[in-house]
């Protein structure tokens, strides 16, 4: 089919079903979407979203059902047919190539670049489209000069100068300021007072009222109802999404923090490109104390993490736990010092995936007593300790035999935390311990991590999601371009300042350390 | 229609052992297209290959005594590939560990007992090896260069090198010019199963270092280690495993191993080291496919070292009974590499073929 010459009126989903192994990811979806709309799709983590978006735009074929376009049944088998029927999408992770200029990416791969001077054309297109919706930034710029906000606007201006009609947005606000958030809204509205249309993929609630229309839900595969921001409350359609109340406030008791576990002093951390990620950062954290790091991801978070637990060099500076120094000692002496981490990425770092359940659990300690004697593994201990770590953190698996990557994340993430926490640390370096989890697995965790320390661990929790961070921590540091726009304490914070700390636009002197040096 | 690949969650063991038996067939059906290009009847060659490989006495014998070194050297690659080394370079590891008993046998042999002799012979054939392995492994660790390339180079170097010694100063004053060391005195040689090519201590070196690396990766601490660096090197990294240690560890017994294979060859066959193409028989390469074959298992990798040192034996027949060339085998085990390939790719995949 031609570019462009088609009309996009509307898309129908009937029962669409896609089974990957061991889970139904779309069971029976129907859904239409028609022109001039907003439709947001709203659901948790695994939902089953973004598997259903892969299926509209061509990644992912569907096992069973149908999809309509303009009421004429279509197969979909690529990204290319999808941008052909008008379809366009912006991934979660962008798509674009570092070291070229913003109207060089756009170029890429589209029909009507000429071969000579490719860019020439482009560059006049994408400022009329600036112009005309918004969405500014400059064709000459390099993608690694711009921000995420600014990188999001070429993946939109991308998927439009292809002749997206209807816009797949996934997940978009996940990697942004709540300024560009913002931002990002009143590009949407115009969009589709343009005569777009937009699907708009999300699991957090005052988004779909930001942007009103209409809403799905989607819980464990299946559509749970569409309707409208007008007919139905935030409450009801947070027990769409989660089916059942949340009971998200979390019973944090008081504990008196005790004395200095962490104390990090004035370090340094470069990043894999050799760039200061981390500069001249200091903090303290006590007994019985959660310090919240906030912050877009990307601010030195990682890095500093990887500094703590021994991964990555410290250039300048001192860490001390428990009165030593740690710095640059490497993560297994660092562990048997009382740190432990529960990686980001848990799957990438936390464990061997083709591994059964049993030898992941001791992956840390596998070569300590009682599990290994005289360089030899004692798998009756280390089995009969699987067993009781599989029952105490009730993690849900067919047997410890099981392959770990058969496991849901939640229970992966649950095994990785029970292997963590029952060695005697004292300090947790927790980086984004329940991205991706569903409600019931996120709760758990954060209950467990309340739970260490009531029992006078220090911990240091990395994550993304403010929600999180406020809830559980004592303290709240946030973090921008390596160093902390200030720590604050999270009762007294807004979120819009949060909001604008997390942008560096805004310092705060810390509060509440009256109780510190 | 539409095709996609899709990964398969569990698979079970009469699935994965039937994808095993198909790939082996259709590899076998294939070759058989090189003796109908001939208008030679295949039945009548895959006979004349069993006859001469299993199903004679005298087959039987010579299949075992190839099947020796190739087990040998097979155990130490599945040491390296289950912590993803690819070791290419075992033939050059067999060489410097024959070229190190060689010197052994010659200066210390005529004047020590046969048991101190063969003992040391071993040693430094497993040492000459090792050191030789120990190479791409720093290489890999300390700068960063790929394992592929440099232990498949060092195997020209290793051929060279013992090439420049049977032409050159090692040449036998006894051997009428031919580039052949002297005869190892009767001290430094193997005993033999009477009537076989096969030396006894081999034989059972072979067999206990089967149940030796089984007990070593299944059992014991640097075992585990090394299937955490292979499987996910990430979580190595997070979990403290010194990547250099462990990656120093599989080579030494990787490239040890194939270094004893090769004091098998001079101490046990020919008795003097001679030509390098003689004396590793392109064992090195072999092994890579008898490790495949047997997925890794150190104890499947008896059978499968016997079911290849039946074929090479099987390449000299039809050798001499059809005038085929050798390298007919050659293509054979190509086949047979590239169809366990395609299998272990089904085992992890799926195709899904839609209307």
């Amino acid at each position: 089919m031609e570019l462009d010459n088609i009309e996009f009126k509307s898309l129908e989903l009937k029962d669409i079903y896609k089974e990957f192994p061991g889970v139904v990811a779309n069971n029976k979806i129907s859904l239409k979407i028609n022109a001039g709309e907003i439709h947001a799709l709203l659901g948790e983590n695994g939902a089953g979203k973004t598997t259903l978006m892969n299926i509209i735009y061509g990644i992912y074929q569907p096992d069973d059902g149908e999809i309509f376009i303009n009421g004429r049944k279509v197969f979909i088998d690529s990204p290319r047919t999808a941008m052909n029927y008008g379809i366009g999408m912006v991934h979660q992770h962008f798509m674009l190539v570092e070291n070229h200029s913003v109207a060089e990416n756009v170029a890429l791969g589209l029909n009507r670049t000429k071969f000579l001077n490719p860019t020439e054309d482009i560059a006049k297109e994408i400022e009329r489209y600036s112009n005309e919706i918004g969405l500014h930034v400059n064709p000459d710029a390099k993608i690694w000069q711009l921000s995420a906000g600014e990188q999001q606007r070429v993946e939109i201006l991308k998927a439009l100068m292809r002749g997206a009609k209807l816009l797949i947005l996934d997940e978009p606000t996940s990697v942004l300021t709540p300024q560009e958030a913002t931002e990002l809204f009143k590009t949407v509205k115009k969009l589709v007072a343009n005569g777009h249309s937009v699907i708009f993929i999300t699991h957090k609630l005052e988004e779909v009222y930001e942007l009103g229309g209409i809403v799905t839900v989607l819980r464990q595969g299946k559509v749970i109802g569409t309707t409208t921001t007008k007919d139905a409350t935030k409450e009801e359609l947070a027990k769409m999404m989660v089916g059942r109340e949340i009971i998200f406030n979390l019973e944090k008791e008081k504990v008196e923090p005790g004395e200095v576990v962490v104390k990090v002093e004035n370090i340094d951390v470069l990043s894999d490109k050799g760039i200061k990620a981390v500069k001249n950062l200091s903090f303290e954290i006590r007994k019985g104390e959660i310090l919240g790091i906030a912050g877009v991801s990307g601010n030195g978070q990682k890095e500093l993490v990887e500094a703590l637990t021994g991964l990555r060099r410290v250039e300048k500076g001192k860490v001390i736990i428990n009165n030593k120094e740690i710095q640059n000692r490497g993560a297994r002496e660092i562990g048997e010092m009382g740190v432990a981490h529960i990686p980001e990425e848990r799957i990438k770092y936390g464990i061997v995936p083709n591994f059964p359940v049993y030898e992941n659990a001791v992956l840390r300690d596998y070569y300590k007593e009682p599990f290994s004697n005289r360089g030899f593994l004692n798998y009756k201990t280390i089995k009969d300790f699987t067993i009781k770590l599989v029952k105490d953190f009730s993690i849900a698996t067919p047997s410890i035999e099981t392959k770990t990557k058969l496991l849901s994340g939640g229970n992966i993430q649950k095994l990785i935390l029970a292997r963590e926490t029952t060695t005697k640390s004292n300090f947790i370096v927790a980086a984004h311990p329940t991205y991706g989890l569903d409600i019931a697995a996120t709760e758990y965790i954060r209950k467990l991590l309340l739970k260490k320390r009531k029992e006078g661990s220090a911990i240091l929790l990395v994550s993304e999601d403010l929600e999180e961070i406020l809830q559980l921590s004592d303290r709240v540091a946030v973090m921008f371009m390596g160093e902390f726009m200030g720590i604050v304490d999270p009762k007294k914070v807004s979120i819009e300042e949060i909001g604008l700390m997390m942008a560096g636009s805004l310092r705060k002197q810390e509060e509440n350390n009256a109780h510190l040096n | 229609m539409h095709i996609s690949i899709e990964k398969r969650g569990y698979v079970s063991k009469k699935y994965y052992t039937s994808v095993y038996l198909i790939s082996i067939f259709v590899a076998v059906i294939l070759s058989s297209f090189i003796f109908l290009l001939r208008g030679i009847n295949p039945f009548y060659a895959f006979s004349k290959i069993f006859q001469g490989s299993f199903g004679s006495p005298f087959g039987l014998k010579e299949t075992i005594a190839k099947a020796i070194p190739l087990l040998l050297i097979t155990e130490g690659l599945i040491v390296a590939f289950k912590g993803k080394f690819w070791n290419i370079g075992a033939n050059g590891q067999l060489l410097v560990g024959a070229t190190f008993a060689t010197w052994i046998a010659l200066n210390f042999g005529p004047y020590h007992s046969s048991i101190s002799t063969i003992t040391i012979m071993f040693l430094v054939g497993f040492l000459g090896g090792a050191l030789f392995g120990l190479i791409p492994a720093l290489l890999k660790v300390k700068l960063g260069i790929n394992e592929i390339i440099s232990t498949l180079m060092l195997n020209y170097i290793a051929e060279d090198f013992v090439e420049y010694l049977v032409y050159g100063p090692w040449k036998g004053k006894t051997q009428y010019g031919f580039p052949y060391t002297d005869n190892f005195p009767q001290s430094a040689t193997l005993a033999q199963i009477p009537g076989t090519r096969i030396s006894y201590i081999t034989l059972i070196i072979a067999l206990l270092s089967a149940v030796l690396i089984y007990l070593f990766i299944e059992k014991t601490k640097y075992g585990y280690e090394i299937k955490v660096t292979g499987e996910n090197p990430h979580a190595a990294r997070y979990s403290g495993i010194d990547f250099v240690k462990i990656t120093i560890i599989m080579m030494l017994i990787s490239g040890g191993l194939a270094g004893i294979a090769g004091v098998g060859e001079v101490a046990g066959i020919h008795r003097h080291l001679t030509y390098p193409a003689q004396i590793s028989s392109g064992y090195g390469y072999t092994a890579i496919i008898v490790a495949w074959l047997a997925q890794l298992n150190p104890i499947l990798a008896i059978v499968s070292a016997v079911f290849f040192g039946g074929i090479l034996v099987g390449g000299d027949v039809i050798q001499t009974s059809l005038g085929f060339p050798f390298s007919t085998i050659n293509a054979f085990n190509g086949l047979i590499l590239i169809f366990v390939m395609v299998g272990n790719f089904f085992t992890e995949y799926k195709i899904k073929i839609r209307r």
